[in-house]
């Protein structure tokens, strides 16, 4: 096995992917973000910065990397400056398992682990690690606070997250994702149709694993001034935003999977299809910002632990049920 | 083949950090560095901060993260049973029922015991 040139395809798979996360999730996923928001609010958005203003975030990222970065005094060092990198890091790992199309027999995939669903949920859950981290090492009551909601929040809609992957596990007979996308066939036959509530739990849950409205407790701007990145200056900031807008199309690239048939779909090429599909889900995930104020905490907890958790329960009940009879 | 699985998983670990500390460096070339000692002062909306935010927070966080754990540790169970119980069959699938009736009343009895309040 020759393991050097494997190694060098790995370094150039995950530079590539790391370079089309921070363009297109984070630099024209914020655009995207601002000029729904402005659309949905009878606003323009941004428009000055290039045509349309299209190269806004472009400004705004060169602008960031000539700020200073500054440490509070009062935080702990090693551990501030190494939250960032680590939601980074994890918004990028999601990446690994999701099939993007094909190409003749070849499926678009980095690996195709057979523990695929598992290991999403896993590093998907990674970022709460650097957002703790983050949030208690700025020494910032607000980013204390930010950080402890968001740890709960995020673990709290972790079980029902699981839940709906499980169901749609049992129903296509296995863990990895190409698998799953190749289970589904047809639009009566692809998930969204078979296993609608835990596509309706997913979604729900997914929102919260992003920290975004109406779940957007940790961040809170009019309360916690931000929460868990306060503290948090010029391009270690962006990482924090790089990490929340990879992980959010990760999130929509998954529903997409598991749910909506992945590339499936007539006439256009599979990696097309594959995109529409996630920018629709992604669509509707800004549009949901836009429009629902913030739940409050025990709400929140409520919803999830009252009713998302044993609805998820019993749906995997019902499928087992109708799986084996 | 398992194994390259995970060579591309560290590798792409290793890669993540170092395109994500690449900005970073950029930062450390370019930016100025004129840190006065007011900039480095703890943010607290514009006063002076009082004391740590090193102190102690509400205890329910923790019920919340205990509840989780057990719960967490009960849902890897399903994993594995999710995708082989088809070839088990009906055996297969009454075990689950009362594992996951076991799970549902520890549920019960967190929620009945007030674990899952927010107050």
């Amino acid at each position: 096995m020759n393991w050097f040139v494997e190694i060098l395809k790995a370094i150039g798979l995950a530079a590539l992917l790391f370079t089309f996360l921070a363009v297109v999730a984070a630099m024209f996923g914020v655009l995207l973000e601002r000029k729904i928001g402005g659309w949905i609010q009878s606003r323009l958005g941004p428009k000055h910065v290039g045509p349309q203003g299209l190269f806004q975030t472009l400004a705004d990222t060169v602008k960031l990397l000539q700020k200073e970065h500054i440490t509070p005094y009062a935080a702990d060092p090693a551990i501030f400056n190494t939250a960032p990198l680590i939601v980074a890091t994890a918004g990028l790992m999601d990446w690994v398992v999701i099939p993007f199309g094909t190409i003749g027999t070849l499926v678009l995939v980095v690996r195709d682990l057979n523990i695929g669903v598992l290991f999403f949920s896993a590093m998907a859950s990674m970022t709460v690690v650097g957002i703790l981290a983050g949030g208690w090492a700025s020494n910032n009551k607000y980013s204390m606070l930010g950080a402890l909601r968001s740890a709960s929040q995020m673990i709290s809609y972790e079980l029902p997250l699981a839940t709906a992957l499980i169901a749609v596990a049992m129903e296509a007979g296995t863990l990895s994702t190409v698998g799953i996308v190749r289970a589904q066939a047809g639009w009566l036959g692809s998930f969204v149709v078979r296993q609608f509530p835990a596509f309706v739990i997913f979604m729900i849950a997914a929102t919260a694993e992003v920290n975004r409205v109406p779940f957007d407790l940790p961040e809170a701007e009019s309360e916690l001034v931000a929460g868990y990145f306060s503290e948090y200056t010029g391009m270690r900031f962006a990482l924090f935003q790089l990490g929340e807008y990879a992980e959010m199309f990760a999130m929509a690239a998954m529903a997409t999977t598991l749910f909506l048939g992945g590339w499936k779909g007539p006439v256009l090429p599979p990696l097309i299809w594959f995109l529409i599909k996630m920018y629709l889900v992604v669509f509707f995930l800004m549009w949901m910002r836009w429009t629902y104020p913030r739940f409050r905490l025990d709400q929140l907890l409520n919803l999830s632990w009252k009713l998302l958790l044993p609805a998820g329960l019993l749906w995997i009940l019902i499928t087992g049920y109708r799986l084996t009879n | 083949m398992l194994l390259l699985d995970w060579l591309y998983v560290g590798v792409f670990v290793v890669v993540g950090l170092a395109m994500a500390a690449l900005p970073l460096a950029i930062v450390w070339a370019l930016a100025p560095r004129a840190a006065l000692p007011q900039k480095r002062m703890t943010y607290e909306s514009g006063v002076v901060p009082f004391g740590q935010a090193w102190a102690q927070f509400n205890v329910r966080y923790y019920l919340f993260s205990l509840v989780f754990v057990i719960f967490d540790v009960e849902v890897i169970y399903l994993y594995s049973w999710a995708i082989v119980f088809k070839q088990i069959g009906r055996f297969a699938f009454f075990e689950m029922v009362i594992f996951l009736v076991i799970l549902l009343l520890g549920l019960a009895y967190a929620w009945r015991k007030g674990a899952l309040e927010w107050a």
